[in-house]
């Protein structure tokens, strides 16, 4: 794998639940080298976590189908796209507005994108009706000025 | 997750000991209804000591059983909230809703 970036990983994992956990460790994981804070870490951790989830319940609705994840590291910035082939957001503006959820049944919060923008960076979402969508997240990990 | 019932108080507390996302919630829903439904108590704590992890999936979760409690005449209270989970909760507006306790140390 070819790249401009410092490092580079992708991950593909089937749309379940139990996966949440694993795609959020691995992403904590692949950044530590960059030897970001515990809250910048779970800053991360939990957005991922918001995205893997929104695939699974919204893009794929509970079906079978593939999550890719892909990070990219350029110097401090970590860059996190994570992207599914599911039905796609009808209108993202109205999807991101806060405690705004199209299934309130299983008592989501409507604070999935809410969530992602504050705890990173920059957010930028990407969806196409039946063909799918895109969320990249990005972060500047702080340099440790304890050193 | 440890569930302890004090009599006495018609105290219900909740010690959650796994992460709280998507995944883990419908477990923790379903157990949580059932035993505030069997007791009624007059108070419900979740314990959110050992709780290291959190997304939005449990304040989904935590609303939803904040309406059980209140529909049955329990009040309810969260302990031992992390400032990383503490965060999550104030951009969603749940203290406002269900008292926080700042008791814990972390």
């Amino acid at each position: 794998m070819k790249t401009k970036y410092d490092n580079e990983m992708n991950l593909e994992i089937l749309s379940k639940s139990c996966n949440e956990a694993f795609a959020r460790i691995a992403v904590a994981a692949f950044v530590s080298g960059l030897d970001p804070t515990i809250e910048e870490i779970s800053d991360i951790k939990t957005a991922v976590s918001e995205a893997v989830t929104n695939s699974i319940i919204h893009g794929y609705e509970n079906s079978e189908g593939i999550i890719k994840i892909n990070c990219k590291i350029d110097k401090r910035k970590i860059i996190i796209e994570i992207s599914d082939t599911g039905k796609g957001i009808e209108n993202i503006e109205i999807a991101k507005e806060p405690l705004y959820t199209t299934k309130p049944e299983l008592e989501r919060s409507g604070m999935g994108f809410t969530i992602m923008e504050s705890f990173m960076d920059e957010l930028k979402i990407e969806s196409i009706l039946g063909l799918g969508t895109k969320v990249t997240m990005m972060k500047t990990i702080k340099e440790n000025t304890l050193d | 997750m440890n569930i302890n019932y004090d009599q006495a108080n018609k105290l219900l507390t909740f010690e959650i000991t796994e992460e709280i996302d998507h995944c883990g919630v419908e477990k923790i829903k379903r157990r949580v209804d059932n035993e505030i439904e069997r007791y009624i108590p007059q108070n419900v704590i979740f314990d959110f000591d050992q709780v290291s992890f959190m997304d939005s999936a449990g304040i989904g979760m935590l609303i939803g059983r904040y309406k059980v409690a209140k529909m049955l005449g329990s009040n309810m209270e969260l302990i031992n909230v992390k400032p990383n989970i503490r965060k999550i909760f104030e951009m969603s507006g749940i203290p406002k809703i269900i008292k926080i306790n700042q008791g814990g140390v972390n």
